[in-house]
């Protein structure tokens, strides 16, 4: 799939991350991460499952706290926020979830209008109403508004949660696995709105991903995760331009000959 | 690699501690700043007060009946059946409806809130409400913890009065007393002391069928065991403190008594 080439500014860092090291008991997840994301980007994190991606960006979004480094994000270390700023921070970070995270007792327009109708307060019913169906159009589920989150297949809860993000206009967006549990239809459909939501909305964008097709199709960057580190950086193919095994057979058992 | 204060199961035992101080801090911080969470309030209200009613109605009924019936052999060894309504009246009011009503409450409301909490946690919807700027424990756990402390008392009201009328009858089968005699010989065997303590003991428990269920949900493990452990342990905790709880409070209202 060819990729418009996005309007990218490499003198503005929406993130910063220097010498990130987290652990969940014995174990060392993250040794030393650094990372920047610049403003207009898509970057895309590559590794295997339990490197710590996910736990990459929990952090950014400061649903985990680092054991050590600093993280920044629009110029405001995350670890030092309160809990107040962290929640106005929070409303310029979108954040898709793995498994959409929809809220289950609620409709569709309900899961969307949740987050609306607690930061902007002035709104009337009609607003409301004109901003789910422009974020609904936006990922070309318009005529399940009113459908309840069980109701609807695994690609179209990943749109719904998207769109329940774009709802507060996010300045970036945190995507973790966007493609993952999906057939390659769907998965094609889904590369397509992220790069959409890069154009229109005009977002930074993080996605964590294992899938080397979703990693070709949305990335203008890409960093592999290995060993808590990252080891390779670039675009795809200067990625994948090495001896290294790990590497290598990570390429190998996306693309099985 | 991460070092311990003490040792590994110490540290965590302390770390949960905390936590749970923490828990009960943050509640009352919460609830009284905006924003308010009315609509969820009244939802979860309803939910924990009308929902029980059917469950309430049955099992209060019956323990009346029950309990008359079970009452009876032993004063009528003494030719003491008229004195059945006084004893029925003291037994519901100080203590059977107040228990019944929690113990009901731990296992339908508790159980669910655990069970509700612990599905969201596990499938990150939480985690959502928390990165999309919004409060999740004032949403989840302020509106379920209120809903279950203003509700419960009320609920417990209501037990009192089906379990007196389940000993009505009962009492009017045998003895063949009327309405307005039985309701004599109860009013005038309770104190105002036995109905406002049976009220804040209820509002106590049902602040602590809340918080225990809110609390086991919301910081339930990972995966589906997660939540099958989480809705049984809200149970579980909450009977056990509920019966903690009702054996202070009998020691401190008697002590009152005396006074």
């Amino acid at each position: 799939m060819h990729k418009e080439t996005p309007k990218i500014n490499y003198t503005d860092k929406v993130i910063e991350i220097k010498g990130l090291t987290k652990s969940f008991d014995e174990n060392d997840i993250l040794r030393g991460v650094d990372l920047d994301l610049y403003r207009g980007e898509n970057l895309v994190v590559l590794g295997r499952s339990g490197t710590g991606k996910s736990v990459l960006i929990k952090i950014i979004s400061g649903l985990l706290r680092a054991d050590e480094g600093i993280v920044n994000v629009l110029g405001q270390n995350v670890s030092k926020l309160t809990p107040k700023e962290l929640q106005q921070l929070r409303l310029k970070l979108g954040f898709s979830f793995q498994n959409s995270a929809l809220y289950d007792s609620m409709t569709v327009a309900e899961n969307l209008e949740f987050p609306l109708v607690r930061h902007q307060t002035n709104l009337t019913r009609r607003d409301i109403n004109r901003i789910i169906d422009v974020v609904l159009d936006a990922v070309g589920l318009a005529q399940s508004r009113d459908q309840m989150p069980s109701e609807l297949s695994g690609g179209q809860r990943k749109r719904i949660g998207i769109a329940r993000t774009l709802i507060l206009k996010p300045e970036i967006m945190l995507y973790d696995e966007p493609t993952a549990g999906l057939d390659p239809i769907t998965s094609i459909e889904i590369n397509k709105l992220i790069n959409e939501v890069q154009r229109r909305f005009k977002t930074s964008s993080i996605i964590i991903t294992h899938d080397l097709t979703c990693a070709r199709s949305v990335g203008d960057r890409l960093v592999m995760l290995l060993d808590g580190q990252f080891q390779r950086q670039g675009t795809f193919e200067e990625v994948f331009d090495t001896d290294d095994e790990r590497v290598q057979s990570f390429y190998n058992y996306n693309f099985i000959d | 690699m991460r070092r311990y204060v003490t040792t590994r199961r110490l540290d965590r035992a302390f770390l949960e501690l905390y936590r749970i101080y923490s828990f009960i801090i943050r509640f009352f911080k919460e609830a009284f700043l905006p924003p308010y969470e009315f609509k969820e309030i009244i939802k979860q209200c309803y939910e924990v007060g009308v929902r029980s009613l059917p469950l309430i109605s049955v099992t209060g009924f019956i323990i009346g009946i029950v309990f008359t019936n079970q009452s009876r052999p032993s004063l009528s060894e003494f030719g003491a059946t008229s004195w059945l309504p006084s004893l029925i009246s003291i037994a519901i009011v100080r203590a059977l409806a107040p228990l019944v009503t929690a113990i009901i409450a731990a296992g339908r409301v508790g159980s669910s809130i655990g069970a509700e909490l612990g599905s969201m946690k596990v499938t990150e919807q939480i985690d959502a409400m928390e990165v999309s700027g919004t409060n999740p424990f004032n949403f989840l756990v302020v509106s379920r913890v209120l809903a279950t402390t203003l509700m419960i008392p009320a609920l417990m009201i209501y037990t009192m009065f089906v379990a007196l009328m389940g000993a009505y009858v009962n009492v009017h089968q045998h003895e063949l007393t009327s309405l307005t005699t039985y309701f004599g010989q109860v009013f005038s065997a309770i104190s105002f002391l036995d109905i406002f303590s049976s009220l804040i003991k209820s509002f106590i428990f049902g602040f602590t069928v809340g918080m225990v269920g809110c609390y086991k949900g919301y910081y339930s493990s990972k995966g589906t065991e997660g939540v099958g452990k989480a809705a049984n342990s809200a149970v579980v905790t909450a009977m056990f403190l509920v019966f903690i709880e009702e054996l202070l409070a009998m020691q401190i209202i008697n002590a009152i008594r005396a006074m």
